[in-house]
């Protein structure tokens, strides 16, 4: 059952989107978030959903991937919506009692803050969707490899990382083997009282995390049998190659972007 | 033919220089093996098998003696990672060494540890996967593989330092039958095809009766050393040290016993069934 979780919610693809550099990617997706931040106005923002449905459309990824991914924000985003109808003050009020009022200005500004959250998660999404979480480390380490020179432990980190998601499968192998063997000691896991679940969780995590620093343990001497020694003088089995497509796709990134600066210069 | 490893008078006990070091447990071993060699080292739990194969990739250092392979001292450490080039390591879990999310940057991890470039290394790595028969795999994730697929892999990224030399650590005692097939098979025509010296730890009989020769250990020394077949006639020893034989060994030797003149020296079946043919027609 806990097979079925995945991380990083990859959906492999030929589709544009998928064959772009992931360097490109990472760089597009915070142009993006610029965008759609930088927008002042309604008009900013319509500019930011051309982009965001051409993206979406071009990735071939079904629509209903994204609004599963929005679902689980939807009650913080009511909230915060709700809050900004009641709080937010101007000129042509709807409704008035005591400290609440409700004002043309405060509907205004909660339907602009939801569109610009949903199209930040769909915009962030389409980056995890079309991206192995592998491509996606390889190319932060690449992206970030001109910090080495400030001592910043660049390699480690993108090692640590590929090795989690190495280890992702068999840890979740790993547990499921481990409720199996403490359910048939009598542990109850799934029924009882939410204390005692919570109680006989730690019958778990504790066998689980003993098997992974052992697991380390082994890990790390058949590194070093392959003559690790960090990230010094390493080669790479995978290349990332931009192509002419990654850089006529970030042109147009930066031509939507420099649209919202231009419209919110002659609105303003 | 060359010694490809030599092992004068090895000595070790665990924190030999700390404040509680452990019993010897190796207790002067002497041994040779020769380039090309398919070596099994046979022994019960704790007799030292697998604390002597550390010693062979400078897992482990000498407490005291020498250990030589392929003319490098492995107690110098500056000679480390030449002398674990030439001579590889599997080991007996095979989640536990496979480092990658795909089965050929796993292979290629070697490799580009040592900066071996682009062009060299997408050959070698083809080389080693087709080697072992994981080629068409070379895009999945480990997870997706059985354990012996998982343990040919490793085997992949050993094979692509193209060492002289594996040491693999019992790496058949984690797999179902067929998984151990497979490796062994893998193992096998690496040394007929491309004359790697073999060295396999295990405890399994059937395994070490395929190779050239065995050596047996018990609680830190080597107690034989010969062809399977001398070693596999010593059944009363092997017995008294808590160790089995091939059960067709076995079978011959109470055969034996209750009076039928039958060879001592039979580790196969296909041996076993001719020579009880040829005692049925006498």
């Amino acid at each position: 059952m806990l097979k079925d979780i995945t991380i990083g919610q990859f959906f492999p693809g030929d589709s544009i989107i998928h064959r772009l550099d992931p360097r490109f990617k990472i760089i597009m997706t915070f142009i993006f978030i610029i965008m759609i931040f930088t927008g002042k106005s309604m008009i900013c923002l319509g500019i930011g959903a051309v982009y965001t449905v051409t993206a979406v459309l071009l990735s071939k990824i079904k629509f209903k991937m994204f609004v599963k991914s929005i679902k689980p924000l939807m009650p913080f985003l009511l909230i915060t919506a709700f809050l900004n109808i009641l709080f937010v003050n101007g000129e042509t009020v709807y409704f008035h009692w005591k400290f609440i009022k409700i004002t043309s200005e405060g509907i205004n500004v909660s339907i602009f803050m939801i569109i610009r959250i949903v199209m930040l998660i769909v915009g962030s999404s389409l980056l995890t969707y079309t991206t192995s979480p592998i491509t996606l480390t390889d190319a932060v380490e690449r992206l970030l490899s001109p910090l080495k020179r400030f001592k910043f432990p660049v390699h480690e980190l993108a090692m640590m990382m590929s090795i989690a998601l190495r280890f992702i499968p068999t840890l979740i192998e790993e547990t499921d083997k481990i409720i199996s063997a403490q359910k048939a000691r009598g542990a109850e896991i799934d029924t009882g009282s939410l204390l005692n679940r919570a109680k006989n969780l730690v019958s778990i995590l504790i066998p689980l995390f003993i098997s992974s620093f052992r697991r380390a343990d082994e890990l790390a001497t058949a590194m070093e049998c392959r003559c690790y020694s960090g990230g010094e003088g390493r080669t790479r089995l995978r290349q990332l190659k931009s192509s002419s497509m990654d850089y006529i796709a970030l042109s147009v990134t930066v031509f939507f972007l420099l649209c919202v600066i231009m419209t919110n210069l002659i609105y303003s | 033919m060359d010694n490809i490893i030599e092992i004068r008078n090895l000595h070790f006990r665990y924190d030999a220089d700390g404040e509680n070091p452990s019993e010897e447990v190796l207790k002067g071993i002497d041994l040779d093996i020769k380039q090309g060699e398919f070596v099994a080292i046979l022994g019960h739990n704790g007799s030292g098998k697998s604390t002597l194969a550390k010693h062979l990739n400078a897992i482990l250092v000498a407490t005291d003696g020498k250990v030589i392979v392929d003319g490098i001292d492995t107690a110098d450490e500056t000679r480390l990672f030449e002398l674990r080039q030439r001579a590889g390591m599997v080991f007996q879990n095979p989640d536990n060494q496979i480092v990658s999310s795909i089965v050929e940057e796993d292979v290629a991890f070697a490799l580009e540890n040592l900066g071996v470039p682009y062009d060299e290394m997408r050959k070698r790595v083809d080389e080693a996967l087709k080697a072992v028969n994981m080629y068409d795999y070379r895009l999945h994730s480990p997870s997706q593989l059985s354990g012996g697929q998982k343990q040919r892999v490793a085997i992949a990224g050993i094979i692509a330092m193209r060492p002289k030399c594996i040491i693999l650590d019992e790496p058949t005692a984690m797999l179902d039958p067929q998984g151990r097939k497979e490796v062994l098979s893998a193992v096998r025509r690496m040394n007929r095809e491309h004359g790697i010296t073999i060295v396999l730890i295990t405890h399994y009989m059937d395994e070490a009766a395929q190779c050239d020769r065995v050596v047996v250990m018990d609680s830190g020394r080597i107690i034989l050393d010969n062809i399977p077949k001398k070693v596999f006639s010593q059944v009363e020893l092997l017995k008294k040290i808590g160790l089995d034989v091939p059960q067709v060994t076995e079978l011959c030797w109470e055969l034996r016993k209750s009076g039928v003149d039958i060879s001592s020296e039979i580790i196969s079946e296909e041996e076993c069934v001719a020579e009880i043919l040829r005692l049925f027609n006498s």
